[in-house]
């Protein structure tokens, strides 16, 4: 009779193998065959991570249809079990997935609006900080102001993508707004923010996404402002600093010192 | 937003019905006060850093007294618990206070992976040491004594040795925890093991019991086309349970008693009518009259 590591390594090896046999030492009452039961346990393990997966990734759910995403869905479980109890962090690489699964090369948008879903849960549990008082920045001088740097709020997430993304996750998840009419239009960079309860996505203006993650990693104002002025020459700063702090995406502000 | 760094006033849990909090309920608890007895949680729904679930958990923390539940914690794993997760659970004690916290006879993580299912132990002694080990740890980590639930359970192993409820009385004195009893496991695993659900309760060691659990299950069929119950946590309880719950509160006197419904979670009035019902039976024991499930 196995002793209870491989035990444990046998039962856990046949649970996301449909044609693993019942493991060893495993019976119904009485010694009787054990199938059916054994199968409730893993149903139950790719049903639940499965539903997982719905909760989490709903506009891919609705972009597939039903059907083709459960049948996705268990490709991946199949592949790829939680690492941890706290299911808000599976599926963090479903967009990886979506992109190197190849019977959906047709559809290379999808890993974009799984890693934006994937973004908007992430957002959803972040640690909770009260959105930075426009008021704080306009109180500083206007020779210091090139010197402040932010702390990025902790919901602050960003997706970027060549294709039209947030217009995708809108029509397809919140039922707003219609699905791109073309989807090689441009590309949408998507800033998401959660400056109290609700999970906001708003579109970054070209360059914002430079800026906000040079302030992320902690450069000043004003060489945040560079980095985007050398990646898109058409960045606007006083446009990019007014929706950042109205969707909420930093923090705090430190003072030069 | 929130009282994150709020010391709550430690409720214990009283001899009433409860309910499972679930997020469609926030709002018809938040808006409506009823009286419930007590809210529990799964501690995983809660191990995120911030946000919609700690807010609304926070304001009604604040009104009810909290019970901790925790569902993927694998104490019946053979590897080792996982520390991460160990202390996730301890900042969701330290920061809500419960009145309990309880666990499952069960593993559900093997090396890294988690199955998120409640998967069963073979009863025999190795895995009754490591169980204990796992328990000690917890309660170490915590700092206060836990409760351990009987399992449902489908398969049955060759290698157990004791029956489960020696099993579960060896644990409570190695350890010295306490029990939750879920009345609903009791007869599905009855069911399933073809045994007697009459003799399980009656044997239980119910001066460990610290908490019932009851919820619904769903029929199924074995490979011989025997009943094989599933503890689904999608309806009602049955009436069955119910007659079992009634046998258990003449001789236990009356305990905490929560309502599971994880799965295809009704309105929230007919979560409180199961509630209602339970607390009709519990009110009839305190008063030391039987309220029958029938007239329940």
């Amino acid at each position: 009779m196995p002793r209870l590591p491989d035990l444990q390594a046998a039962f856990s090896a046949a649970l996301t193998d449909p044609d693993a046999a019942v493991p060893e030492g495993v019976t119904a009452p009485r010694g009787g065959r054990a199938d059916k039961r054994f199968a409730v346990y893993r149903n139950n393990v790719t049903v639940s991570l499965v539903g997982a997966l719905e909760d989490t990734f709903p506009a891919i759910a609705r972009l597939l249809g039903d059907e083709y995403f459960t049948a996705l869905a268990r490709e991946y479980v199949r592949a790829k079990r939680p690492s941890s109890p706290f299911l808000a962090e599976y599926g963090e690489d479903f967009g990886d997935f979506l992109d190197a699964f190849p019977p959906l090369a047709g559809y290379p948008y999808l890993g974009d609006v799984a890693r934006l879903e994937h973004a908007w849960l992430s957002a959803y549990h972040a640690a909770d900080a009260a959105p930075l008082d426009p008021a704080r920045l306009t109180a500083i001088s206007e020779s210091d102001v090139g010197d402040v740097r932010f702390t990025l709020h902790p919901a602050l997430r960003m997706v970027q993508s060549r294709w039209p993304i947030l217009q995708l996750f809108e029509a397809n998840r919140t039922g707003e707004g219609k699905p791109p009419a073309d989807l090689s239009s441009g590309g949408e960079s998507v800033l998401v923010t959660r400056p109290v309860l609700d999970v906001t996505l708003s579109r970054l203006a070209p360059g914002a996404s430079y800026f906000l993650n040079a302030l992320a990693e902690g450069s000043t104002l004003g060489a945040a402002a560079g980095k985007a002025f050398e990646n898109a020459s058409e960045f606007d700063l006083a446009q990019a600093l007014q929706a950042a702090l109205a969707a909420g995406a930093f923090a705090d502000i430190r003072m030069p010192d | 937003m929130s009282e994150k760094n709020t010391r709550y006033r430690k409720i214990e849990i009283p001899a009433r019905a409860g309910v499972g909090l679930k997020a469609q309920h926030y709002r018809d608890v938040l808006e409506g006060a009823p009286d419930i007895g007590f809210f529990e949680i799964h501690a995983e729904n809660y191990m995120g850093a911030g946000g919609p679930p700690h807010a609304y958990l926070s304001a009604i923390r604040e009104f009810y007294p909290l019970s901790l539940h925790g569902v993927g914690l694998s104490i019946g794993s053979h590897g080792a618990l996982d520390k991460d997760h160990l202390a996730r659970l301890k900042a969701i004690e330290s920061r809500y206070e419960p009145g309990l916290f309880s666990e499952h006879l069960a593993w559900s993580t093997h090396d890294t992976a988690y199955y998120n299912d409640l998967l069963p132990v073979p009863y025999d002694r190795e895995t009754l040491a490591r169980v204990c080990d796992h328990i000690d740890e917890v309660q170490d980590t915590l700092g206060r004594r836990m409760l351990l639930e009987n399992p449902s359970t489908y398969v049955a192993f060759e290698q157990s040795t004791m029956s489960e409820l020696d099993f579960l009385r060896e644990i409570v004195r190695r350890t010295g925890c306490g029990l939750l009893l879920d009345v609903n496991n009791v007869y599905v695993s009855a069911v399933n093991h073809e045994t007697s659900p009459e003799d399980y309760l009656d044997s239980f060691p119910v001066e460990h019991v610290g908490e019932i659990h009851l919820g619904g299950h769903a029929p199924d069929i074995d490979d011989e086309g025997r009943p094989l119950l599933i503890d689904a946590h999608d309806r009602a309880v049955d009436n069955a349970v119910w007659g079992l719950y009634d046998r258990l509160l003449q001789r236990a006197g009356a305990l905490p008693t929560l309502i599971e419904w994880d799965n295809d979670v009704p309105q929230w009035a007919v979560l409180a009518g199961e509630a209602a019902a339970a607390e009709r039976m519990l009110a009839g024991v305190a008063q030391g009259t039987t309220v029958h499930a029938a007239t329940a």
